[in-house]
């Protein structure tokens, strides 16, 4: 009984770690190309494997607050610029495509000068740190529930069960995610990446969130409702405008 | 431009971006939080509330700027 408990815990943890990631791959991966944010995903497994490797049961003692401080501020900084970006495009303050034009112009020089395309570093930084991060905790989760219940290939079970399951559902999702209207997504993206950061940045800092992970969940309809009053502030601001010139 | 001018472009990009108040008023509230809770204060609700308002401080200079 107890290592059937042992195998469900590690994999529903394991779970919400992996889901995470996924997440923030597949909206890099969407919006921005699957060849740098690919790459991003295996530099960090690669990453993670040699560290795996190296520390193995003294994983537990690495300062995974600090690394969550880190990396939740730079994500939330990143978050809120492109969260930013896609609020003035959706109040009409900023051109819907103007990236992409200068994308396209880009490419056309490069082609133009017979260079090749340069590679994203922002893709693959984003999904670098996002499964960095989350593998990490994957990882500390196999060693501290097999540790304590003193069978780590149990919870290491439990996490690769884990670890089909989200990559089945990340196979179905994606699809469907790039028929999405493209600033809708940006949007969505902009919102996953400020709500990641402000909850992984809280946490590193010493902030216990009521809840659990689940108010990671709160973190996001905020910033979604945010995001979305702003939209309106700017609409009925430049429609006041428009009335006074009339 | 060299493939370190363009790496170092790419990290003041990353980091600040098109709006340097953000990144700056992001890095205070984050070390704020961290001497509160280090303090035993559990203010999970202050960075929050910091982001919804870096964002309309920004998206506010942004249409003050066009509607001139």
């Amino acid at each position: 009984m107890h290592s059937a408990l042992l195998v469900i815990a590690a994999f529903l943890a394991c779970s919400v770690e992996m889901v995470e990631a996924l997440t923030i791959v597949l909206a890099v991966g969407v919006t921005r190309g699957w060849r740098s944010a690919g790459w991003g995903v295996a530099a960090a497994l690669g990453c993670l494997a040699l560290i795996v490797a190296a520390l193995g049961p003294a994983l537990a003692h690495l300062p995974i607050d600090s690394l969550r401080l880190v990396v939740g501020t730079v994500l939330l900084v990143f978050g809120l610029q492109w969260l930013r970006k896609a609020v003035l495009r959706a109040g009409g303050l900023k051109a819907l495509h103007d990236e992409e034009a200068i994308y396209e112009a880009e490419v056309a020089l490069l082609r133009a000068r017979g260079e090749r395309l340069e590679h994203d570093w922002y893709a693959f930084t984003v999904a670098f740190k996002g499964v960095f991060l989350e593998g990490l905790e994957v990882a500390f989760i196999v060693v501290t529930f097999g540790g304590t219940q003193r069978n780590v290939g149990l919870a290491a079970l439990g996490a690769a069960a884990a670890l089909v399951v989200v990559l089945i559902v990340g196979s179905v999702v994606h699809a469907p995610l790039t028929r999405v209207p493209e600033n809708t997504l940006k949007f969505g993206v902009g919102v996953m990446l400020t709500a990641f950061g402000i909850f992984w940045s809280s946490e590193g800092a010493g902030i216990a969130w009521p809840g659990g992970d689940a108010a990671l969940l709160a973190v996001i309809a905020f910033v979604v409702v945010t995001a979305f009053a702003l939209v309106a502030f700017e609409r009925r601001a430049q429609g006041s405008l428009e009335v006074v010139q009339s | 431009m060299s493939a370190l001018a363009r790496f170092g472009k790419f990290w003041y990009d990353f980091i600040i971006g098109d709006d340097w108040r953000i990144a700056f008023g992001v890095v205070a509230t984050v070390a704020g939080v961290f001497v509160v809770a280090h303090h035993g204060f559990n203010a999970w609700w202050l960075l929050p509330v910091a982001v919804a308002l870096l964002l309309a401080v920004s998206v506010t200079h942004e249409l003050r700027r066009h509607l001139r």
